[in-house]
């Protein structure tokens, strides 16, 4: 009997040894292991054994059966890893294929650079101000201290609606729009369109973006139109960046300054970009001028502040390395699509 | 404004290198421009003197010279020019010499003979006959008596071409320093020194007539001072080589002596000046008035100019000699002949000298400084300074007394000196006395408290003026940064966000922005197909446009998006979605400034795009705005658009704008040969109408049924119509309606049409049965009888 199960043992292990598939094991286990296996077959005779000798093939018996089930389900695991490894080795792609593409649309390039301009000062505390494009002389040049006849409007070429109104030749008159309506402490951005009567070329476009800054409060001083403007212009082209005032005139700040900033690609080193000075003009500004505040309604002996104006499409030619200005109007989706 | 340095150092000596003067300058005020060095081009170029001259062997035409180069060797150089004698100085080009225009000079040999180097003309060193007059164009520069004849001298320093030019921009409050003096006071300044001042000889005057000359200003209100002073004897001749040379280097062509005079007073003071022949003077008489109606000038430059009584002039007993402070007559300036002059050194209302130059189109050195206000005190020493330069050059007999017409002088202003105020404004802490050394420094007079600010700086009215001063030469860069303090709010506002948010989700569907131009032609108007009397047509108008293309203030952003897609189209961009939040410009009754509105255009043209792909993406749009209960209702009256393709979106009765192709004559008028899809939606009535509240809703507990719908109906009938019954008649448990099919075809009959719908029914409170369902369908199919909707068999 013993030797018999032993034979049984061998047997089932040279037959799993050759299954080849899930389904040949089944049959494997049925033959073995089934009600009419041979293993069960083999048990039937159990009775024609002794007392003493029962239990001992008993236990055999048993000993085999969880043998042949172990061996089985060892060669199920490894059938399985087989089939799952033909499997993969059969789905096999070329994964150099391009990948499907969703469509996204692109910002326009001064939107990209203006959302940076504005996130700045909003983290700074300004708000964001706006007015009219179609502006009235008073707000664009009269209540900004430049009166008729004043050379400074030879400088700003205007678009005439009418004697009084006119297309805005910069971001300018909602400083004094803020003025009339907010009292300080004021902190403004006001970024808009604003048009000058040049012809279109690589560096001049009848339109194009300002971006204005207002701040009044009591005790401001011009520290603070520096420590501003270090500050915006250190979070827009990184920490290193220093910032350089100059001396310089608009009507409507007293004292007035353009500033530089250090040459943010060779570091103030001198290059092309910055034609070897080293240091490159963004943004205009000054104390607003007593007078101007006077006329926005501000009592200038108990308030003061400052002002300052940036071109974005100057900005973003910078940012992007633009050097045509009629990029931004052609809306060719070969531009577009590049940002 | 061009400055020679050689000029500057006579009022200011310049002690540093020319780069740190420059930086010093640019951060004190008066921003340098550029750098140059005269005649830095030419290199090897020497003085050569002619020892010898002999035949070139085989050549007729050409010589064979002997130059002395101050070496112990002499060169010999093979020229073809015919002016040259024995001993005559001329520039040599040596071996590797470049010349102005850049041509590089070698060693060479010309039929056989050697020859070292070339002879130089005037040309070749970058000159013109203003430069040297006694000079002849078409040969060698013979070195004058004014040159330092030297063999072996550099040639620009033997010839004065080794000034530095010093470029500044002058800025339009100081027209003072559109001078020498101006400048070399700012210099002073910066390097915290005075300019000491200039004493000249006090002239005689006396106040309107001599029996010479008779000066009368006949509108005080734009003429404050006019000073004319006779100069007999005159012999017209080229002024000197130092003459000539500063004009030269500040980039002012040498006429001749006394337009020399008039240029180099105006370049050191900064007092234009004029100059008349006494012969062309009806009646010696100078009448400084208003031009009369129709009156004429023929100016300098030969141009017939027509007058106006709004423009002042200089006239004679008859007529007018020159536009006041703009450019002077052609018959009444000085002519080779002339032998007596009559200066002029004036001063003229600046906003009608500019205002006279606008309207004529001529805008001069001379009306460029008139126009930012000059000072009625400086031309007296102007005339000072020219009759000085007269005498100093010999060329004349001046007339005393001048005549010195005053009609207006300017008092000093007196500010308050208030140092408080100014450091508290500029955030600095500077002593009363250090403040008070700048303003000295700048020819400001401080006494105690009181500023008195000179006459020629208009400009500074106002303590904020004085502290600008104070800022630049206590230096900008010396004022500590602050940061700002206090509490403040940034935030964008709701529109500001929304605007954003539409920005946003519309580049996510795929959708590019844009920028267009607000303003467009009239034409595009007629390019929409737009009737006659159509709205839009009623456009805030340019008075003075640049081109007829941008002449209006748009009404719609259609023709913008469309000059766009065109713009692609034709560079064979084989699609484009785009979109821009684009303001329009709306005339309003009893309102100078128009109404200015935001639009969402939506613009696409190429395969990925159709009517209901632009459809789908304003339905997203709409819901992510929170705005239910659209409606797109068709339209065939806007005359832009394809009538059977266009599409108005309303919510309730408001209509949020509109959505369609775009009518095959509009594209064929952009010339766009696709399919072009537009959209032209209302911001504010979105925004208004937005809704970006959400609340959760629990998910569901028990399980849906889903039913299908197969229906016939006619052709005609709009599937929207067909969902509204469907949903009407639903009932409560209808939880989503969905089209899955519209055929028309062979299986069935003509004129009819098979729509299928999905349906999935749910209650929130209990599973539903076949029968809750069953009944639901019973009552949308008797609901569609009605309509003569009926289920497909």
């Amino acid at each position: 009997m013993k030797e018999q199960l032993s034979k049984v043992r061998e047997l089932a292990y040279e037959a799993l040894e050759a299954v080849r598939s899930s389904q040949e094991l089944d049959l494997v286990r049925v033959k073995y292991l089934g009600k009419k296996g041979e293993l069960t077959a083999l048990l039937k005779q159990m009775g024609k054994l002794t007392a003493e000798e029962r239990p001992i093939v008993g236990q055999l018996a048993n000993e085999i059966r969880s043998q042949i089930e172990q061996m089985i389900s060892q060669r199920l695991k490894a059938l399985r890893a087989a089939d799952l490894e033909e499997r993969l080795s059969k789905e096999k792609i070329d994964v150099t294929l391009p990948g499907v593409r969703h469509k996204i649309g692109s910002k326009h390039p001064l939107t990209i650079v203006l959302e940076e301009v504005e996130e700045i000062f909003l983290g700074l505390g300004f708000s964001i101000a706006e007015g009219p494009e179609v502006e009235l002389d008073y707000y664009n040049f009269e209540a900004l201290n430049i009166p008729k006849n004043h050379p400074a409007r030879d400088t700003q070429d205007t678009f005439y609606i009418s004697e009084t109104t006119l297309l805005r030749t910069q971001t300018s008159p909602v400083q004094i729009r803020v003025m009339e309506t907010q009292t300080p402490p004021i902190r403004i951005i006001a970024p808009g369109r604003v048009y000058r009567s040049d012809a279109v070329d690589a560096t001049h476009s009848p339109l194009f973006h300002q971006i204005e800054g207002l701040v009044i409060d009591k005790g401001i001083t011009m520290g603070h139109l520096k420590g501003c403007l270090e500050a915006f212009a250190k979070r827009l082209y990184g920490d290193e960046t220093k910032i350089r005032l100059r001396p310089h005139h608009f009507p409507f700040t007293e004292p007035s300054c353009e500033i530089d900033v250090s040459c943010f690609r060779c570091k103030g080193a001198g290059c092309g970009m910055c034609k070897g000075e080293g240091w490159i003009e963004i943004l205009g500004g000054g104390m607003v001028h007593p007078k101007v505040l006077k006329t926005g309604g501000i009592d200038p002996e108990i308030y003061s502040g400052f002002a300052f104006g940036v071109g974005l499409e100057r900005l973003t030619m910078f940012r992007f390395n633009i050097d045509d200005l009629r990029l931004f109007f052609e809306n060719d989706i070969r531009f577009l699509s590049q940002f | 404004m061009k400055v020679s340095k050689k000029w500057l150092n006579d009022f200011y000596q310049i002690k540093v290198s020319d780069k740190n003067f420059a930086d010093a300058m640019t951060l004190s005020g008066s921003k340098v421009e550029s750098l140059k060095c005269e005649g830095d081009e030419i290199k090897n170029v020497v003085v050569g003197k002619i020892i010898e001259i002999s035949k070139h062997e085989d050549a007729d035409r050409l010589l064979v010279c002997t130059v002395d180069v101050g070496a112990a060797e002499t060169l010999n150089i093979v020229t073809g020019a015919q002016n040259l004698s024995l001993g005559d100085f001329v520039p040599l080009a040596l071996d590797g010499a470049v010349l102005a225009n850049g041509t590089e000079i070698e060693k060479g040999e010309i039929r056989g003979v050697a020859s070292a180097g070339m002879l130089c003309s005037l040309a070749e060193l970058g000159l013109t006959l203003n430069d040297f007059p006694y000079a002849i164009e078409d040969g060698i520069f013979i070195l004058g008596e004014d040159c330092v004849r030297e063999p072996g001298l550099p040639i620009q320093s033997a010839i004065g071409l080794d000034d530095l030019t010093i470029e500044f921009e002058i800025t339009s409050n100081r027209p003072d320093c559109l001078s020498i003096v101006g400048l070399a006071r700012e210099a002073a300044a910066t390097f915290n020194e005075k300019l000491p001042m200039k004493v000249r000889k006090e002239l005689n005057t006396t106040n309107s007539l001599t029996d010479r000359l008779d000066v009368e200003i006949h509108d005080s209100s734009l003429c404050y001072r006019y000073i004319g002073a006779i100069v007999e004897n005159v012999k017209i001749a080229p002024s000197p080589r130092w003459m000539r040379e500063r004009l030269r280097a500040c980039g002012v062509r040498p006429i001749n002596n006394i337009v020399d005079i008039t240029n180099y007073v105006m370049l050191e003071l900064g007092q234009p000046m004029h100059a008349f022949d006494i012969r062309y003077l009806k009646g010696n008489k100078v009448n400084v008035r208003r031009a009369k109606h129709d009156e004429k000038i023929v100016t300098l430059e030969g141009e017939e100019r027509n007058l106006t009584p709004d423009m002042l002039v200089i006239a004679d007993a008859e007529k007018p000699v020159a536009i006041a402070g703009v450019m002077g007559g052609e018959y009444s300036g000085v002519m080779d002949d002339t032998t007596t002059v009559v200066f002029e050194s004036a001063c003229f209302n600046g906003a009608s000298v500019r205002a006279t130059a606008k309207e004529l189109g001529m805008r001069t050195e001379s009306s460029a400084r008139f126009e930012k206000g000059l000072d009625p005190h400086g031309c007296l020493n102007s005339m000072s300074c020219a009759l000085e330069l007269v005498e100093k050059l010999k060329i004349g007999k001046v007339v005393e007394p001048v005549v010195d017409c005053i009609a207006f002088l300017p008092k000093e202003r007196q500010l308050d000196f208030d140092w408080k105020w100014i450091n508290d404004f500029i955030g600095i802490d500077l002593e009363k006395d250090k403040q008070a050394v700048i303003l000295e420094n700048l020819s400001f007079k401080v006494k105690g408290n009181t500023v008195s600010v000179p006459t020629f700086r208009n400009d500074v009215e106002h303590k904020a003026d004085l502290s600008e001063e104070i800022a630049r030469f206590y230096g900008y860069e010396n004022i500590d940064n602050v940061a700002l303090s206090g509490i403040a709010e940034g935030m964008l506002s709701e529109k500001q966000s929304f605007e954003k948010l539409i920005n946003t989700s519309l580049l996510a569907m795929g959708y590019s922005e844009v920028q267009s131009y607000s303003f467009i032609s009239d034409k595009a108007y007629d390019k929409m197909n737009l009737a006659n009397d159509s709205h839009y047509r009623n456009s805030v108008r340019l008075l003075n446009p640049l081109s007829e293309d941008i002449a209006v203030m748009r009404t719609t952003p259609l023709p913008s998006m469309l000059e766009i897609l065109a713009a692609n189209y034709n560079k064979r961009n084989t699609e484009a979605g785009l979109f821009e939040l684009a303001t329009v410009y709306i005339p309003r009754k009893n309102e100078e400034l128009p109404l200015e509105k935001q639009k969402i255009t939506i613009g696409a043209y190429g395969e990925d795009y159709d009517f209901f792909k632009l459809k789908g993406s304003i339905e997203e749009l709409l819901e992510i705005a929170g705005i239910e209960n659209i409606k797109f209702e068709p339209d065939a009256d806007l005359s832009h658009f394809h009538s059977g393709r266009c599409a108005r979106v309303k919510k309730d009765e408001l209509s949020l704008g509109v959505l369609g192709e775009v009518h095959p004559t509009v594209c064929e008028n952009f010339a766009i040969s696709a399919r072009v899809l537009c959209a032209e939606l209302d911001f504010e009535l979105i925004f208004a109408n937005k809704n970006l509240r959400r609340s959760y809703k629990p998910l569901p507990k028990y399980p849906a049924i889903e039913r299908d719908l197969a229906l016939i109906c006619d052709f005609d009938t709009p599937v929207g119509h067909i969902s509204d019954l469907i949903s009407d008649a639903a009932g409560e448990f209808l939880e989503n309606l969905e089209l899955f099919d519209v055929y028309e075809g062979s299986q069935i009959k003509e004129g009819k049409k098979s729509v299928a719908f999905s349906l999935r029914l749910r209650s929130h409170e209990r599973t539903l049965n076949d029968r809750d369902a069953d009944l639901a369908m019973e009552k949308i199919v008797s609901h569609l009888k009605n309509s003569e909707i009926y289920l497909r068999d």
